[in-house]
């Protein structure tokens, strides 16, 4: 048998250490929304009595004034489309951006990376009153054109940046051979940049998922909200309900951190292939 | 002549659309209903002032010899000079240390959560860590004879911006030492063979190789997570509300309290305004130093 060296024994016992400390705080909220209050009281690291249900997943799911159920089936409908859109939008406008020389092509650059840094609270009252302007206030249609629109920024950027590694030669030869530049787009840089569209597609519905500030401002009718709308609901004033609030929490998280457990290599990627390049 | 501006403008005319009505001229409206009074008459800078002068934004004559409030502003700032050199610092000796451990993969799945977990969800952890009766902190400071620290930290002035501030090391972590585990794996392995052949040493190593090579990495971190501490709103809203007594009141909040809660648009305007000069700072100086470094 290999033997360890004793400093490099320190060195995973450090790491590990680290790595149960940063997932202590999930395990807290999960042990406090499969038991009831009552074991709760004394901490949730108390192990006996243990008594396990998902009496609170129901009572979060079907709970009387902010079902969390509806939520999520709200959020669901509401991210596709929102992923989808900016999908197709910002790829076209990386390419555009990439293989056209034009007058403004570098400022227009430029402007991209900056608007990365506008918050969103600097467009909320406008933005507000031009979709209630166009009936598109509390609507879905309004909650995503604005997730599109606040994505094409670091989707343009990243798509830019993938584009950019694709042989330029493909596209020469069907150039050639008579293809024009929608149809080089759609034929040849689409279905080779798959693994580019995924990772920004998964980072996208992440992102549109747990946005909490735009759906906050735009939709407001009870039936409609988002599931993260529905957990400061879930909050009370004076007593909180631990074990319905948890239990939400993890029902509003699943769907992201599903996401990325199935698709975290393009996760990764994603996150670095549109902040480096 | 005609024929090399249309192509390119179909492919990006879409993005433009949707870029100038829902983000240009929205911002721009509200710089604009920043210069004016409730009544429609051009106020200069008065709501500027105003919203400076706020207790709410500024109150110096409590920092830092009271406890909180201290003004939105001085919460941002506090925020970021607390958060930076914490999860930057956190990131890249995780970075390190993750590059040979068992199970690193796993490892950086679990500090990698947070960044995957709503922030509104964020929250309410926070709150749940350091509540006196759920949360384990508090527990522990009782255990440990700190029986000041042994209740809700949320609930008071005193701590909840603290809360908060660590809470959001918690959650921001992962992003750092992502970034950082990338950066590390493109350092050629031939730099650190030819510093041990000199007899340099693992912290000589680290200080003169590493630490430069990261350099990149580093000014995307920086900027990043600035940006993201003087955004910062959900997990606020979740674990406190701001409060109590506004004492972890901070500019994005403030912002939509006043827009949407006391209707007052113009004065929202001017704090959504400031907010954006202090990102676009940020922002600037992202695009400059990374062109520099090309």
């Amino acid at each position: 048998m290999r033997r360890i060296p004793s400093h490099r024994l320190v060195h995973h016992v450090v790491v590990w250490t680290v790595g149960l400390i940063w997932i202590v705080p999930f395990l807290g909220i999960l042990m406090s929304a499969l038991r009831p209050q009552s074991e709760l009281v004394h901490g949730w690291w108390r192990l006996s009595p243990l008594t396990l249900s998902l009496e609170n997943f129901a009572r979060a799911w079907n709970h009387p004034t902010a079902p969390v159920g509806e939520g999520i089936r709200n959020s669901l409908f509401m991210v596709i489309p929102a992923t989808i859109l900016p999908l197709l939008v910002s790829s076209l406008a990386a390419y555009g951006l990439l293989r056209f020389h034009f007058p403004l092509r570098g400022p227009l650059s430029l402007l991209i990376v900056l608007l990365l840094a506008i918050p969103q609270q600097m467009v909320a009252v406008p933005l507000f009153r031009f979709l209630r302007d166009l009936g598109l206030i509390n609507t879905y249609t309004g909650l995503i054109l604005a997730h599109s629109a606040w994505a094409l920024p670091w989707m343009t950027m990243f798509l830019r940046n993938y584009f950019a590694t694709l042989p330029l030669e493909v596209e020469e030869a069907a150039s050639i051979d008579g293809a024009n530049s929608l149809q080089i787009f759609t034929r040849i840089v689409l279905p080779s940049s798959l693994p580019g569209l995924a990772s920004a597609a998964a980072l996208q519905l992440t992102w549109a998922w747990n946005d909490f500030f735009l759906a906050l401002i735009l939709i407001y009718d009870p039936a409609k909200l988002v599931a993260t709308q529905r957990i400061p609901l879930l909050r009370g004033q004076y007593h909180i309900d631990w074990g319905v609030l948890t239990a939400a929490s993890i029902l509003t998280m699943a769907i992201p951190v599903l996401v990325f457990a199935l698709l975290q290599r393009s996760y990764i990627r994603g996150l670095i292939g549109w902040t480096l390049k | 002549m005609m024929r090399r501006w249309i192509t390119p403008l179909l492919f990006i005319a879409p993005a433009l659309l949707l870029i100038v009505f829902f983000i240009i001229l929205p911002a721009v409206q509200t710089v604009w209903l920043s210069f004016f009074t409730k009544e429609g008459t051009f106020a200069g800078l008065q709501n500027f002032a105003q919203v400076l002068k706020d207790s709410e934004t500024l109150n110096l004559r409590r920092f830092p010899s009271q406890s909180p409030p201290w003004g939105s502003i001085v919460h941002n700032i506090l925020w970021t000079l607390l958060h930076l050199p914490l999860t930057v610092g956190l990131g890249l000796v995780l970075a390190v240390l993750l590059e040979r451990a068992w199970g690193a993969t796993l490892l950086k799945s679990i500090i990698f959560l947070g960044m995957v977990t709503p922030m509104i969800v964020g929250g309410v952890i926070i709150r749940f860590l350091f509540d006196e009766n759920a949360g384990l902190l508090p527990a522990i400071f009782r255990a440990i004879g700190l029986p000041g620290l042994g209740r809700s930290w949320t609930a008071y002035p005193e701590t909840a911006l603290l809360a908060l501030i660590l809470g959001s090391v918690w959650l921001w972590v992962g992003f750092s030492m992502v970034l950082y585990s990338a950066g590390l794996s493109t350092i050629p392995r031939e730099y650190y063979e030819a510093a041990s052949v000199d007899g340099a040493n693992a912290f000589q190593q680290f200080l003169h190789i590493t630490v430069p090579s990261l350099r990149p990495v580093t000014t995307v971190i920086v900027a990043m997570t600035i940006l993201w501490e003087l955004k910062i709103f959900d997990i606020v809203y979740t674990a406190t509300l701001g409060g109590p007594g506004g004492s972890s009141m901070v500019l994005a909040l403030q912002m939509y309290f006043y827009a949407f809660r006391a209707l007052q648009f113009h004065r929202a305007a001017a704090v959504a305004t400031l907010l954006t000069a202090l990102t676009l700072v940020v922002g600037v100086w992202f695009v400059r130093t990374t062109r520099a470094m090309e």
